[in-house]
């Protein structure tokens, strides 16, 4: 069939509905994925939290019981709760990375010799990989030989053991986290600070503006694109914060230091984890947590499109 | 009188049936998956695979080698989807997720064989479940206390046979600045042990498998009893400080720089405290005293396997391989102390003149008449192993919570075993 044979006829399906189909066409590869890989096993997880499965044998089909457990579990003050606690502290601590990312892309905002130098200094814990951060953090926990101890040994304070008091664990993970994070942070809002418009800031400073008003009401107000992108990524970081947990802690000590996505793979994935339908119970979970998220940030996002 | 007619006509059938196979060439592949990673079992793992394929130059083997904690999780994934013919694995309840899926095969008829069944009739039982067996043992090892000599002798002490012995040496090295014993717990089997001590020392073998194998109760006098024994290594301090925040080769400095004076641990604990600089001189040996009088000692020694999975293609040569690991000379060989440095399981092989080997090799065969368990984590059901090894852990931080502990254990117990 050839081109003239189409002119010469009336047009064809494809022809007379170009327009309407093609954006179809360029996203199905994109739809097809994301149905196969994102949305099934979402369905899939849901389906299996109602069975008892160790992975080998046939499945067999138990309810809600796997949430019930989960439940007693929040009840008793067990694993279950340990991390769900831990998620949230990890969810509020994390957020410190949005203001100290700010302050240092202020900080660093400025044209002296060599700034080049200190802004990829400061981005620097971004680029290496969360493992050699967990380990490097380790080592500085080091109860025995870590150099936090001596530090604050110069000022006179006990030595503590960060990583092995289970009040403390999770904390000491989450500064190791914001590490890395901050400097991501820092990025966004540098990139940010380009941005904003001088003429804005001129007509400020004419009106008396400065310091912590100059900020709060002409500086931060430009800078609301970067704080959105800062707040998902932190968000989004604080909720993958398995790496960190497995290199550094294990889970420990006795479990303290768990996050709901590190339980869910000790007890359906790891060396002693036989629960695949418990696991997935647990992912279910973690899942409904991260759709508050996400339906805010689809809800902001919408809103400031229609805004537009 | 018909049953060992029965028994000798079928032993008649194998040897026939060995003599033949030994002579018929082995042809195809046969692929061994195994998790003999670090260098010196990759070494001998693939010397092995070079000895058997010169006896069976038609046979094309091919070896993969996977890391050991990885193989841990890939084991389910590849002996349903993409099974080898030959794979490693560990003894006893270890073996049982795989045994009840019908994953691995039943070598029933190879221990039956008299070469087998005589050789390996030490371990026959860590291998047998539902009367049958499974696989083949070609390691194991024993554990103990490894304790720095010199400082005993500094201190004047000598090896403790019994508990009140074990506490007064414990008092003095205690006195002396240091911890009787180092233990890195971050990853808690290492505290699995010291319960697996405590345990069958204070209530013997029985009632620990009983323990473990869910029949008898977390919360019962017994364990209480043996906890209490537990604390009273804890309260005077015996263990060196935030030991939770370790692994078992990151607590080996203590004894090396000698803040402590003994580790519970297995043999595999010589080869890096040698590395580190302490000699045969300094190091010793000396199997864990015991608690309640009367109660045999039984032993901790884990047993590493080969098995074939059921979805095997080459049974065949894989049953001729396991024969081959398992023969006296292999044994021997394999576990020499340039290699392994381990305990042959075969009782025709050798001992490697080493030291800890032949103490080791005399504990297990003459001074342990309780029985030889695996291992806290192998003999008791996975999931139940990460629950107890997490309560012994916080209990070692936290000793006054001992009845919270007790009692997540017995809940889980109530889960777990149906």
């Amino acid at each position: 069939m050839s081109d003239a044979a189409l002119t010469d006829h009336q047009e064809s399906w494809f022809h007379r509905n170009q327009q309407a189909i093609t954006p179809w066409l360029f996203l199905a590869p994109g739809v097809l994925f994301f149905a196969v890989y994102v949305i099934a096993p979402i369905f899939q997880s849901f389906n299996l939290s109602l069975y008892e499965w160790d992975g080998l044998g046939t499945a067999e089909f138990v309810g809600m019981r796997n949430y019930e457990d989960l439940y007693w579990e929040f009840v008793d003050r067990d694993a279950f709760y340990t991390s769900l606690k831990n998620n949230l502290i990890w969810l509020l601590a994390y957020l410190l990375a949005i203001p100290a990312g700010l302050f240092i892309a202020l900080f660093l905002n400025q044209t002296v010799m060599g700034i080049r130098l200190y802004k990829s200094l400061f981005f620097f814990p971004f680029v290496i990989s969360q493992v050699v951060v967990g380990l490097v953090f380790t080592w500085f926990y080091d109860p025995t030989f870590g150099l936090l101890n001596t530090m604050i040994g110069w000022v006179g304070l006990g030595p503590v053991n960060m990583l092995g008091d289970e009040t403390l664990v999770t904390y000491g993970i989450i500064l190791a986290g914001l590490w890395p994070q901050t400097a991501y942070c820092m990025i966004l809002y540098l990139t940010g600070l380009n941005a904003v418009d001088p003429e804005q800031i001129e007509a400020g400073r004419l009106d008396g503006a400065k310091g912590w008003r100059m900020l709060w009401h002409v500086v931060l107000p430009q800078l609301r694109p970067a704080t959105f992108i800062a707040f998902v990524v932190t968000i989004i970081g604080a909720l993958r914060s398995f790496d960190l947990i497995s290199i550094m802690t294990n889970g420990g000590p006795f479990g303290s230091s768990r996050v709901l996505a590190f339980y869910m793979f000790e007890v359906a994935l790891s060396e002693y984890g036989f629960r695949m339908g418990y696991g997935a119970a647990i992912a279910v979970i973690l899942f409904l947590i991260m759709l508050c998220f996400i339906a805010y940030f689809l809800w902001s996002m919408y809103r400031e499109e229609r805004g537009r | 009188m018909l049953k060992s007619f029965r028994a000798t006509a079928a032993s008649v059938a194998l040897i026939a049936g060995m003599a033949g196979s030994a002579h018929a060439d082995l042809t195809g592949d046969l692929v061994i998956f195994s998790d003999m990673s670090n260098p010196a079992p990759r070494a001998v793992m693939e010397g092995m695979v070079e000895r058997f394929g010169e006896m069976h130059p038609d046979l094309n083997i091919e070896l993969t080698i996977i890391d050991r904690e990885a193989y841990k999780t890939q084991i389910r994934n590849f002996l349903t989807a993409n099974a080898p013919d030959v794979a490693t694995w560990y003894a006893a309840n270890r073996m049982t997720p795989y045994v009840e899926a019908g994953l691995f095969e039943d070598v029933s008829d190879l221990w039956a064989e008299p070469a087998i069944a005589e050789g390996l009739a030490s371990t026959k039982g860590a291998m047998t479940i539902d009367d049958k067996q499974w696989g083949v043992p070609y390691t194991y090892y024993q554990w103990g206390v490894y304790y720095r000599k010199d400082i005993f002798e500094e201190l004047g002490l000598q090896e403790p046979t019994t508990w009140a012995e074990e506490m007064a040496n414990c008092e003095k090295i205690v006195a002396s600045g240091r911890a009787c014993y180092t233990i890195g717990s971050k990853f808690l089997w290492t505290a699995g042990g010291w319960f697996d001590y405590l345990n069958m020392r204070t209530n013997g073998f029985d009632f620990h498998m009983d323990l473990l194998t869910g029949k008898a109760s977390w919360e019962s006098d017994e364990v209480r009893e043996t906890f209490a024994n537990w604390r009273q290594l804890i309260d005077m301090g015996a263990f060196i400080d935030n030991h939770q925040s370790y692994s078992w080769q990151e607590a080996l400095p203590f004894m090396v720089q000698g803040d402590a004076a003994a580790y519970l641990m297995g043999n595999f604990a010589v080869a890096p405290l040698r590395e580190a600089g302490l000699t045969d001189d300094q190091l010793d040996f000396y199997q864990f005293p015991a608690i309640t009088e009367g109660v045999a000692l039984a032993e901790d020694a884990p047993t590493d396997t080969f098995h074939i999975p059921a979805n095997a293609a080459n049974k065949e040569a894989a049953r001729e391989f396991l024969r081959f690991v398992v023969s006296a000379d292999n044994q021997t060989v394999i576990n020499a102390g340039d290699a392994l440095g381990q305990l042959p399981v075969n009782s025709n092989s050798s001992v490697d003149d080493d030291k800890f080997l032949n103490e080791g090799f005399a504990m297990l065969s003459s001074n342990s008449p309780g029985g030889v368990a695996q291992f806290f984590d192998r003999d008791a059901p996975a999931e139940m192993a990460s629950v107890a090894m997490e309560g012994f852990q916080e209990f070692m931080v936290k000793p006054d919570e001992l009845d919270r502990i007790l009692a997540r254990l017995e809940r889980a117990r109530g889960r777990i075993y149906k």
